[in-house]
């Protein structure tokens, strides 16, 4: 098998360390899509699972991984397994992987986290995706139609290049809404403006949200409101995505009721909005709820 | 990827060098080990490696009750390492000994368990705890992180103060069976960590972990304020490495010139590959933890460990103890 190996991991673990070689680059409007080889992980993925990728070769001094959500994966093609991911360059390790060129190599780890849980019956789904917070949702969809469920797609984002899927939308959905904040495509405002219209329409039942927390957030009030249930992928800062550094935590409501720091990594990336403690969040800052299990008393941690 | 060439020194070397190590009594057939909040209790990276091929696993810090740790932002990176922000995230000693050392146990694996606490009582009744579990006899140690520098009260970092690291130490100790060694973890942000090993060493440590992380502070420039939620946080990564080589040095050093009793010294701060290991090894280093790394590298504790075996042979040894503190045999001649 050309262009990459496998090692590192353990038969049955669920998960593959491939140095995955890429075969394929193309900018999409602000973002780009990018495809490896990476035998063994295709077979084992899920829509909302996500990879971890190191950069910058082995002598970096960018040790942290990057984490991305799996926007498609192909087991078998002429490369044998493939596995494609969305990203935006923002600083340093993602401007090295937009940077790599055909043939380069990537060590990969996946596939990780919760994928989105499937309705056992064939309901009607939304699935709202903010920037290229849509990578994940076109293979969701396809899932979806294949169970049988009616699937409508709402893309938004601040502006037409920073939509991402409108195309592959249009092939994957049984309806597209487009929103953005400037009207360069589209309704002009946000998701939440057109999403209640969506929801009554289709008489949907799961609304499945991947993008910005705020986005997220209101995703599951407009869901909520209209008695559908959302599941959000969250998109949290992590520097390992195997769940052993503890920095991508969240508060998250469990089934006894308690409010715990979760980790993102393993416990989601996909969790039941209205299990998320939005009330945490403003500012870029997430605080400990003070109920939470083993919130700082006086003085903090 | 680097791992190619690590995979076939292993395949070569694994069984003609002697990697065990005699740590304060307890033989460890490697001086391998993951390194405290860097390797969360054992079934994650058990995904990545066997846990029961090191020589301990060295399990994240853990206190008395259950406990949130901070908020959000906790880490950011920096050049060639990390700072981070967690506070001790954990579920406590009675949910840890019943679900993470079992877990450990059945596994295989050699267990240094890390406690923590606020106060020197709550060392002791996490280590009382600790020893009445069902999976205490799979313990190889316990290491007492009196050196997190992310709690509240800068003045609650223990291994800043000699008398303080010496209560808590004493009272560990004091709980545990004479067979199940201690170890303090310290700090290298002291004016002088020899005093603070003294102190330790005297109230009872069989044996010292040294580096924990340096205390640090990273600016958002975006939005000119603390990138973490904590404002303060840990620094690793092979950035702090020099620091820990240092420390490691300095203290085997008093050993060596008869300042402080010979106990052995696991080495950690910064470790990436087997080169690096080496290093914390020939300072004095009886044993290596690997942290940070283990982010880039899931299974970096155990492919340092390859590598480390194969750079012994290379360089004509049969035994890593033989290497252990060798670079203070060779100084420069005035």
């Amino acid at each position: 098998m050309s262009g990459a190996t496998t090692h590192g991991t353990r038969p049955g673990s669920g998960v593959v360390r491939v140095t995955g070689e890429l075969i394929a680059t193309r900018r999409v409007g602000a973002y780009h899509h990018l495809t490896f080889v990476a035998p063994g992980l295709a077979e084992l993925a899920r829509p909302g699972q996500f990879v971890a990728l190191a950069v910058g070769g082995p002598t970096s001094a960018n040790l942290l991984r990057r984490c991305f959500s799996i926007h498609k994966v192909s087991p078998s093609g002429t490369y044998g397994g493939t596995v494609d991911v969305v990203v935006a360059a923002h600083g340093p390790g993602t401007t090295w992987i937009t940077e790599l060129r055909a043939h380069d190599e990537v060590d990969i780890v996946g596939p990780l986290g919760r994928a989105f849980p499937l309705p056992k019956e064939p309901v009607p789904c939304v699935l709202v995706g903010g920037g290229y917070g849509s990578a994940p949702l076109f293979w969701l969809a396809e899932a979806l139609r294949d169970r049988g469920c009616h699937v409508e797609m709402v893309l938004g984002a601040a502006t037409e290049s920073k939509l991402f899927g409108v195309v592959e939308a249009r092939r994957h959905a049984d309806g597209v809404t487009v929103t953005t904040d400037d009207g360069s495509m589209g309704t002009r405002g946000w998701v939440s403006d057109v999403l209640p219209e969506v929801i009554r329409r289709t008489g949907a039942a799961v609304v499945y949200g991947c993008g910005p927390m705020g986005m997220l957030e209101s995703i599951t009030d407009v869901a909520t409101a209209e008695g559908a249930v959302a599941q959000v992928a969250v998109e949290e800062s992590m520097a390992c995505g195997v769940g052993v550094c503890m920095t991508c935590v969240m508060p998250v409501v469990g089934k006894d009721g308690a409010t715990r720091m979760v980790r993102s990594c393993v416990e989601g990336p996909v969790f039941r909005g209205d299990r998320v403690r939005w009330d945490a969040f403003s500012d870029g800052w997430c605080r400990v709820p003070d109920d939470a299990v083993g919130a700082p008393r006086a003085g903090g941690h | 990827m680097t791992l190619t060439s690590a995979d076939t020194v292993a395949a070569t070397t694994a069984t003609s060098v002697d990697m065990s190590v005699d740590l304060a009594g307890r033989h460890l057939p490697s001086p391998m080990m993951t390194a405290s909040g860097c390797a969360a209790n054992g079934r994650e990276l058990g995904r990545f490696f066997d846990v029961a091929e090191l020589g301990a696993f060295v399990t994240k810090s853990v206190m008395a009750d259950p406990r949130s740790g901070r908020g959000t932002p906790r880490m950011a990176e920096t050049p060639s390492g990390m700072l981070n922000s967690i506070g001790l995230q954990g579920p406590g000693i009675s949910a840890f000994v019943e679900h993470d050392l079992a877990w450990l146990k059945q596994a295989g694996a050699r267990t240094l368990v890390s406690v923590a606490g606020g106060t020197s009582g709550e060392f002791a009744d996490v280590a009382a705890t600790l020893r009445a579990s069902d999976a205490f006899d799979s313990v190889v140690g316990v290491e007492v992180n009196i050196s997190c520098p992310n709690v509240a009260n800068r003045g609650l970092v223990f291994a800043c103060d000699p008398l303080a690291s010496a209560k808590v130490i004493a009272l560990v100790r004091e709980q545990l069976p004479r067979d199940v060694p201690v170890f303090a973890k310290l700090t290298p942000d002291v004016t002088d960590i020899v005093s603070v090993a003294q102190a330790c060493v005297k109230a009872g440590a069989n044996g010292l972990t040294m580096i924990n992380t340096l205390l640090g502070m990273v600016i958002d420039t975006d939005l000119l304020r603390p990138q973490v939620a904590g404002v303060t946080g840990g620094l690793s990564g092979p950035a702090v490495r020099p620091v820990a080589v240092r420390a490691v040095w300095q203290t085997r050093a008093a050993m060596l010139e008869g300042r402080l009793p010979y106990v052995p010294i696991i080495g950690v701060g910064g470790v990436r590959t087997g080169r690096d290991a080496l290093e914390l090894v020939a300072a004095g280093a009886s044993a290596v933890q690997v942290g940070t790394a283990t982010f880039n590298d899931p299974s970096a504790p155990v492919r340092v460990g390859r590598e480390l075996a194969g750079l012994v042979q290379d360089k004509g040894f049969t035994r890593l103890a033989d290497v252990v503190g060798i670079a203070h045999e060779r100084l420069a001649r005035a």
